[in-house]
């Protein structure tokens, strides 16, 4: 799997070089301001792709409790930002104290674990119903259904969902044992292909907004061009998976759907906070959620028709 | 900073939690970090405030700039007296003294340094600051060359409300404004209410 692995994120590498020779050839050129702030921002995301693929590939090639580690801190920084630019009150301190310092914790560890039934359940089930009490003790009424809701979806998304992706390590595939690594790589590669594509065809061809006050740079033209470029990327990578080349395409098409639903109900609720980016941690990204809010639409659904489908 | 590898270590380490857990960073809007003589004056709303403000400024300025605290709470155990003493350099001031309770600030002011002041004197729960006490007047005209520059600090009553026992890692910041002008024939009053406006406005600055 190593062998594997490592022709990947070399062909990983080599994309990336065509795309910082492309950003280079592309600064030279740029004449007008516009053209040079566009393109700016390009090689600000071209560097912080960098930036993130050798984490990951460190973390990959390290093994499972690195990548799973990598991936708590991911979700620590996702609720960290979702919760920065929420309102909530000081009565919800404890709910949100116990969030970061129980949950984050507790449910990357049962993934180490490999508890995985327990895993499936504790932020829906436990901290449902654990936090909501720990906000109500302190008394304050005020608002409570919205402020309990806000802590909850953060939790869900944040770490609850984007756990998911880990938790493909887990799953027990007859004749694919000791290669669930290539999953989590199937599944990041073409959510982050799938969003990268959707830019390019939505600055190149892009003429109808799909949703114009939700996210503006979602144009249909995008949606289809990249959508479908990235599915068939998916399904030409079915030989580093259990799949067959049709079964890779379909899956790959679900991570698509799923991963622009996410993108477009985090825009929402981004924007219903009165925010345009979720921080400012990647340089030219926005913040980790700006990167993460495709995965933790696409993870659980991923995951889930896996562990339906080809478990055992 | 009395800069021993110990003190420095603590100063890394107390500055590497700040940034994980609730970032911190700083947003010069009015004024340079530049190495000048100034008061920084700012809201108070948690423990952490003293520590955050000093984790914003560059390296450089931390060096020279001495956040003014109470000292029945950095004087409590061995460990923050280390913090307060060895790292922050902070000059530590009696609040219920009978003696003159500025009488530290105007020794590190007349050595050349800066300072961290938190005019409120107390933590203050609503989400705009309170009345602001009069140290921070008397300082201004007895050094008149000293920058008194308003900063903001943004989410820290969330993030490290009263009563917690920990904070919670929300994304926090300084705003620092534009230096704030000092005339001797303003009335007292009219000058602290001024300069706790102009602490507000770049907390409202920040909201919209």
């Amino acid at each position: 799997m190593i062998e594997t692995l490592t022709i990947l994120l070399g062909g990983v590498a080599g994309l990336l070089a065509l795309a910082s020779l492309a950003g280079w050839l592309l600064a030279r050129r740029a004449s007008s301001e516009e053209a040079r702030a566009l393109v700016a921002n390009l090689n600000a995301r071209i560097r912080a792709w960098w930036a993130m693929v050798a984490i990951f590939a460190v973390a990959f090639l390290v093994g499972k409790t690195l990548t799973i580690a990598l991936f708590a801190l991911t979700s620590f920084y996702a609720l960290r930002e979702f919760l920065s630019i929420t309102p909530t009150r000081a009565e919800d301190h404890r709910a949100v104290a116990v969030s970061f310092y129980l949950f984050v914790p507790l449910q990357y560890w049962l993934i180490a674990d490999g508890w995985q039934t327990l895993f499936q359940i504790l932020i829906p089930v436990w901290a449902f119903l654990l936090l909501p009490v720990l906000a109500a003790i302190k008394g304050e009424t005020d608002d409570f259904l919205a402020r309990t809701a806000r802590i909850q979806w953060a939790l869900m998304l944040a770490v609850f969902c984007i756990s998911h992706a880990p938790a493909l390590l887990l799953l027990h595939i007859p004749g694919f044992e000791g290669r669930n690594f290539l999953l989590l790589f199937f599944l990041i590669a073409v959510v982050q292909l799938s969003d990268v594509l959707q830019y390019v065809f939505g600055k190149l061809l892009g003429r109808h907004q799909v949703a114009p006050r939700v996210s503006p740079a979602k144009t249909w033209e995008g949606l289809v061009g990249g959508g479908l470029a990235a599915t068939a990327v998916g399904a030409a990578l079915w030989w580093i998976t259990p799949f067959t080349p049709a079964e890779a395409g379909a899956l790959a098409f679900a991570i698509v759907a799923s991963g622009f639903a996410g993108g477009l109900v985090l825009s929402a609720v981004k924007r219903s906070l009165g925010a345009k980016d979720w921080g400012a941690m990647i340089e030219g990204h926005g913040g980790v959620l700006d990167r993460m809010d495709s995965v933790s639409f696409a993870a659980p659904v991923f995951f889930h028709l896996v562990n339906y489908f080809f478990a055992a | 900073m009395s800069g021993g590898p110990i003190a420095r270590l603590t100063g890394a380490v107390l500055v590497g939690a700040t940034r994980l857990l609730v970032g911190g960073h700083a947003r010069w809007q009015g004024c340079a970090p530049e190495p000048r003589q100034r008061i920084y004056f700012a809201n108070h709303a948690s423990h952490l405030d003293t520590v955050i403000l000093w984790s914003a400024l560059p390296p450089s300025l931390r060096r020279t700039t001495h956040p003014v605290a109470a000292r029945d709470y950095w004087d409590r155990d061995p460990l923050r007296r280390h913090v307060a003493r060895d790292v922050l350099g902070a000059v530590l001031v009696e609040r219920r003294a009978r003696r003159d309770p500025l009488g530290p600030c105007r020794a590190a002011l007349a050595a050349g340094g800066s300072l961290i002041l938190f005019p409120e004197g107390t933590r203050c729960g609503g989400a705009e600051p309170g009345a602001f006490k009069g140290g921070l007047h008397h300082l201004a005209r007895e050094f008149p060359v000293v920058e008194l520059v308003p900063v903001h600090l943004d989410n820290l009553s969330r993030a490290f409300p009263k009563g917690a026992i920990l904070p919670a890692p929300i994304v926090c910041s300084a705003t620092f404004g534009a230096p704030l002008g000092f005339d001797p024939a303003e009335p007292k009053h009219a000058f602290l209410e001024r300069a706790r406006s102009a602490v507000c406005a770049l907390g409202r600055r920040i909201a919209t």
